[in-house]
């Protein structure tokens, strides 16, 4: 066992919330620039250079660390658009690029040899083989595991590679594989590998019937709220589907992913890094999250024999949670 | 000479009882396939065909002239999962369909070559020229790329085989959660190998009655059918060698038969449309192709040109 200080990363959509991350104890933030090079491409959020440059400087003079996600896949016939993002990304000094293709990663190796680079959540790398893989071939010095592995498995990855494992922590569950979930094009046409984007707002309808109000997305009927029910946004594997003669939420229910419960656990395996989701979340999400993590993290490490949950904590955490509910996701074998 | 897309045949995406596979295959062994994929890719709590079953159906179906392939499992997650794999990339005389990092990793590591599968995220001339380096000799692009995309990279590109994903339910997701298992409340662990009772998986509709997905255990598919027949003359055009047929439990002898009738110029592809159109569960799809969403139809245009 060792338990070591895991770092804090937390989503940095823009510069209110960049700042809002390091002012509220966050060891690291990550962030992205404003086109299709990284995997949450929203309107209105994300940094051009003059805003990179003014948030790493703000990180860097508060002690903190700057992680830029170029995590989409260079598309055909485009690849220099990607290439250039990464050479941006090493021209701005931050202190590591998060990527995703293969191909990019190789460019980036060679490019930029003393650039830091993690291999994304969208590089769906589950298992200690294909992780140890992109160190062989990069000298990736960090993973970001999708959300599919329970503790145990995610202890066993840790036992057999070099590389540092960073873990989701808090916000928005993804079910499927990152990185190998085409739902959202099957639908519109656009997915997180593609465009960046998943279940992309510009293709949500909202259409109002006497008795119901009618999520549509790209006129797929994805949710149905009676006028009592509160209704949420209409991300596609969390919508609600007949299933022969049943009708529940086939995939998964809108809710949050939150571990504070399995926290002591994660830092006796030994991850390097807990992560929030949020880049498309408000600064004050961020800033909340941020406090009560950097919280329970500062607790966990220095007193995990007495390490308690607060119930501050989860009901803060709560309020910002989808459908205000929260899972262990995938940590938790029942959930599987 | 004018150049001929062969056809090749996918692993089984669904529960199939040994019986059920065992037979099936005994039946394709005789289809104008050039290719047969092996193996379990989806679950790795199906596994009433154990390796050596695997093996010995790979040099039966080898026997008859056809190449085999085995495809490895998309999701690894534990060490048994990587244990697995590591007895498909040992066994030394059939090629691996890579369908993880760690499966390139384990074949790079034994020196041999390999198919690149779709799930591996191969989107630009760039990232498949690396992976030829790395030993891929086929390349199989995600379902989701459209043919203008294609044909950029395969102007860039010569060393390496092509094969497209082009009849069957769309691979379009994976997860650890089993949500056939979640339809019947049940556990993953405790699942009772309920995806044994739907040789095709289970359709899932929208609340307004459009067939929209099929959750197959781990996997989630489209509802709808993806077919690519109407692009033979295009896709043979681009130089892509291999068009894939994904296993149905009814009537795949037909959909093999009419796609090689196409092929060999011996049937309109009005007609080949008309008669798929009855062979698949729900509508027939091209939209991926075309640069649309998935889920979109094959225009009516296509079925007026026979």
């Amino acid at each position: 066992m060792r338990t070591i200080l895991p770092e804090l990363v937390c989503p940095a959509g823009n510069l209110p919330a960049l700042k809002a991350a390091v002012d509220n104890g966050a060891d690291t933030v990550y962030m992205g620039l404003k086109n299709t090079t990284n995997a949450r491409n929203f309107a209105g959020l994300n940094f051009d250079t003059r805003s990179a440059i003014e948030g790493i400087a703000y990180a860097h003079r508060h002690g903190k660390k700057v992680l830029l996600a170029i995590n989409t896949y260079a598309q055909a016939g485009e690849v220099d658009k990607w290439y250039t993002a990464i050479d941006q990304a090493a021209e701005l000094g931050v202190d590591a690029i998060i990527l995703a293709d293969m191909g990019l990663l190789d460019y980036a190796h060679r490019t930029h040899p003393n650039l830091r680079l993690h291999l994304s959540v969208q590089g769906s790398a589950t298992n200690y083989e294909a992780i140890n893989l992109a160190r062989e071939l990069f000298n990736i010095q960090r993973v970001v595991l999708p959300r599919v592995l329970t503790v145990a498995q995610v202890a066993k990855v840790i036992q057999n590679t070099e590389v540092e494992v960073e873990v989701f922590g808090f916000g928005s569950l993804c079910v499927m594989v990152e990185g190998r979930c085409l739902l959202s094009s099957y639908a519109t046409g656009e997915s997180p590998n593609t465009h960046g984007v998943c279940s992309p707002a510009k293709f949500v309808r909202w259409e109002k019937t006497q008795q119901t109000l009618n999520a549509r997305l790209n006129e797929v009927l994805i949710d149905q709220y009676a006028a009592s029910e509160p209704a949420g946004y209409p991300t596609l594997c969390k919508g609600r589907f007949c299933v022969e003669d049943d009708t529940y939420y086939a995939l998964e229910e809108p809710t949050s992913l939150n571990i504070i419960e399995i926290l002591p656990e994660l830092l006796n395996i030994g991850v390097a890094a807990i992560k929030v989701e949020g880049r498309q979340r408000s600064p004050a999400y961020t800033a909340q999250v941020t406090k009560v993590l950097r919280k329970a993290i500062d607790l966990a490490v220095n007193n995990p024999v007495n390490f308690v949950i607060n119930n501050e904590w989860q009901q803060s955490l709560a309020k910002l949670s989808e459908g205000q509910q929260a899972t262990l996701g995938a940590y938790s074998r029942p959930w599987k | 000479m004018k150049h001929k897309l062969a056809l090749s045949l996918g692993p089984i995406l669904f529960f199939w009882s040994k019986k059920q596979v065992l037979d099936f295959y005994q039946q394709m062994i005789d289809q104008p396939l050039n290719t047969i994929y092996l193996g379990e890719s989806i679950c790795s709590r199906r596994q009433e065909m154990r390796f050596d079953d695997w093996f010995g159906l790979a040099k039966d179906i080898a026997c008859a002239g056809k190449k085999v392939v085995f495809s490895s499992q998309v999701l690894l997650e534990s060490e048994s999962d990587l244990k697995r794999l590591r007895k498909l990339v040992d066994q030394g005389v059939f090629k691996v369909e890579a369908n993880d990092m760690g499966a390139v990793k384990l074949a790079r590591d034994h020196g041999l070559t390999f198919v690149a599968g779709q799930t591996l995220n191969i989107y630009n001339e760039q990232t498949l020229a690396f992976f030829r380096k790395l030993g891929a000799v086929r390349w199989v692009p995600p379902i989701e790329m459209p043919a203008t995309k294609l044909t950029t990279i395969l102007n860039e590109t010569t060393n390496i085989d092509c094969e497209v994903f082009g009849w069957g339910k769309l691979p379009l997701a994976f997860s650890s959660r089993c949500f056939t298992a979640r339809y019947y409340n049940l556990k993953k662990d405790s699942c009772e190998f309920k995806c044994q009772e739907h040789p095709d998986a289970i359709t899932v509709n929208t609340r307004d009655g459009q067939s929209f997905l099929t959750i197959n255990g781990i996997q989630t598919m489209s509802a709808n059918c993806h077919s690519l027949i109407c692009h033979y003359q295009q896709m043979e055009a681009l130089g892509i060698k291999l068009l894939r047929l994904s296993p149905q439990s009814q009537h795949m002898i037909e959909v093999i038969q009419i796609h090689h009738a196409v092929i060999n110029g011996q049937l309109a592809i009005g007609d080949a449309l008309t008669q798929l159109k009855s062979f698949a569960e729900h509508a027939l799809i091209d939209g991926y192709w075309q640069g649309q969403p998935g889920i979109a139809a094959i225009e009516e245009c296509h079925y007026a040109t026979s």
